[in-house]
């Protein structure tokens, strides 16, 4: 028995902005210029929203602030922050929202100006009693420790983490909202600075400033609006630890179990997926999320990123606007998979528009490996 | 007795040179780190037992830093209790500190505070 309203609600309404630099602009600034495109992408207007979901970067109570930026006065308030993968979850309870009618518009959005502010990663996390005595460069070494122990454990090299980096850039090529758009070979690769071993610069998330907003609104509504809707399939999450010391197996996440409640509430398998979007906050994210989803064995994933198979022309198209590596990364970048995925269904991904996409998956994760949320997207008649 | 303060009991026991865990009286399963609590099963039973100290690396990173800065070590150690903690192998070169190595807790003073790392005992097989 599934309890998610399948298909019942949907996104109609999805914007990027500010992708980059984008000097000069607060993060509400930011996320609220996002909201109001995506609301116009949508064809509705501030005051028809009556749920509003956002996480500020750093205010934690950013969701009343936010409210009273937009000067809306929503019933439903989430500011729930669990990391980079919050906005897979707001999907998540929007659509049981939704469908119950607590609400009939959702607004998901962030906003952050990290890079220009202040030139490297914002943080509002307390360092952990028991980890800060030995200094971990976090959140870097903890993904360092979990590609480390994957290397281990299963034989994979830094060729096999550079090609996930070589084709999240080859995307990032053909988008023109992308950051870092320059070749990038597996030798510049291989040359680029150490940051925590095994994983060098080129190995971690850009640091960016930008801004992303979805509108969701039941399905029903959503036939009358201006673009196709893009029904919510299936959506899940889990929260597993905190610190990376608490992940048992340092090469299996909880995407295991939030992807398969995903496939189970939107009735679908891995093999029905056309378009993958996952948070590669660092490389060993994307092989670890394409095994845990169910697109490889576990063990086989930097395998399976060989040979161009998740690049642009490959057999698996992952992370098509460049991903956390080459496209944007504004501290938390869960809201960016799944615009990109609404992007690809709709048709409208230009240079990079997957053909015949029918069904994607946008995975996102917050903290360290630390909480999975996956949702489940279609197209049309879906 | 229940714990009621944690994190100062497991400090004070470390600056008389003691390196303790707690142990769930209930089912036996130790914890790291230290609680009121036990986790999973809310047990508030927890008793304070003395580590072995002997662990195992599980996996390991090398922080890099620019020279003269040294780079360091930070390391995952799974104790022989079962508990998994992070810490720091010393005594070698950092990028030398593999995954499978033996090692043995070592209480040391870093800026005045009292901090278990390791050292190793054996080469793993």
């Amino acid at each position: 028995m599934s309890d998610f309203p399948r298909g019942r609600t949907a996104i109609v309404g999805a914007a990027t902005f500010g992708q980059g630099k984008a000097p000069g602009y607060e993060a509400s600034d930011l996320a609220a210029i996002a909201s109001t495109m995506a609301l116009e992408d949508a064809g509705l207007s501030l005051s028809d929203v009556d749920g509003l979901f956002f996480c500020h970067p750093t205010d934690t109570m950013g969701g009343l602030s936010f409210a009273q930026y937009l000067g809306i006065r929503p019933k439903v308030t989430d500011n729930n922050r669990t990391g980079g993968s919050v906005f897979q979850t707001y999907v998540e309870h929007a659509a049981y929202l939704l469908d119950a009618g607590a609400i009939d518009c959702a607004l998901i959005a962030y906003g952050s100006n990290q890079a220009t502010a202040t030139g490297k990663l914002v943080s509002t996390v307390q360092p952990m009693r028991y980890e800060a005595p030995y200094r971990p460069l976090n959140p870097v070494s903890s993904y360092a420790l979990a590609a480390a122990r994957y290397m281990h454990q299963y034989g994979a090299t830094r060729e096999q983490l550079g090609a996930v980096a070589l084709a999240a850039r080859q995307w990032a090529a053909l988008n023109p909202e992308a950051f870092k758009r320059d070749p990038l070979s597996m030798d510049d690769y291989l040359a680029s600075r150490m940051v925590s071993d095994p994983l060098s610069v080129l190995d971690c998330c850009l640091v960016t400033n930008g801004a992303a907003a979805v509108v969701m609104t039941r399905a029903d509504r959503a036939r009358d609006l201006k673009r196709p809707p893009i029904k919510v399939m299936g959506a899940a999450a889990e929260t597993h630890h905190r610190e990376i010391g608490w992940l048992e197996d340092l090469t299996v996440t909880a995407a295991a179990r939030s992807g398969a409640r995903a496939y189970q509430r939107a009735g679908l398998a891995p093999s029905d997926i056309d378009v993958v979007q996952v948070y590669d906050a660092f490389t060993i994210n994307t092989i670890l999320f394409l095994e845990d989803l169910g697109f490889c064995p576990k063990g086989e994933g930097a395998r399976f990123v060989e040979d161009g198979r998740i690049a642009p022309g490959g057999s698996l198209p992952v992370n098509t606007n460049g991903g956390g590596l080459s496209c944007c990364h504004p501290g938390m970048y869960g809201l960016f998979p799944i615009v990109e995925a609404t992007r690809q269904l709709r048709g409208e991904a230009g240079d990079r528009q997957v053909a015949d996409a029918h069904f994607a998956i946008a995975h996102g994760n917050g903290g360290v490996l630390s909480s999975q949320a996956t949702v489940i997207l279609g197209a049309g008649d879906a | 007795m229940d714990v009621t303060h944690p994190d100062a009991e497991f400090r004070a026991f470390l600056m008389e040179g003691r390196f303790m865990i707690q142990r769930s009286k209930g089912d036996g399963a130790y914890v790291f780190y230290p609680r009121v609590i036990a986790p999973g099963t809310g047990a508030r039973d927890l008793e304070w037992v003395p580590a072995s100290g002997r662990g195992v690396v599980y996996s390991t990173t090398v922080v890099r830093k620019k020279p003269p800065e040294p780079s360091y070590n930070v390391a995952l150690i799974d104790l022989a209790e079962g508990p998994r903690m992070m810490s720091r192998v010393e005594g070698l070169d950092p990028a030398a500190v593999a995954i499978g190595m033996a090692v043995q807790a070592r209480i040391i003073d870093q800026d005045g505070e009292p901090v278990v790392v390791f050292d190793v005992t054996e080469q793993p097989a």
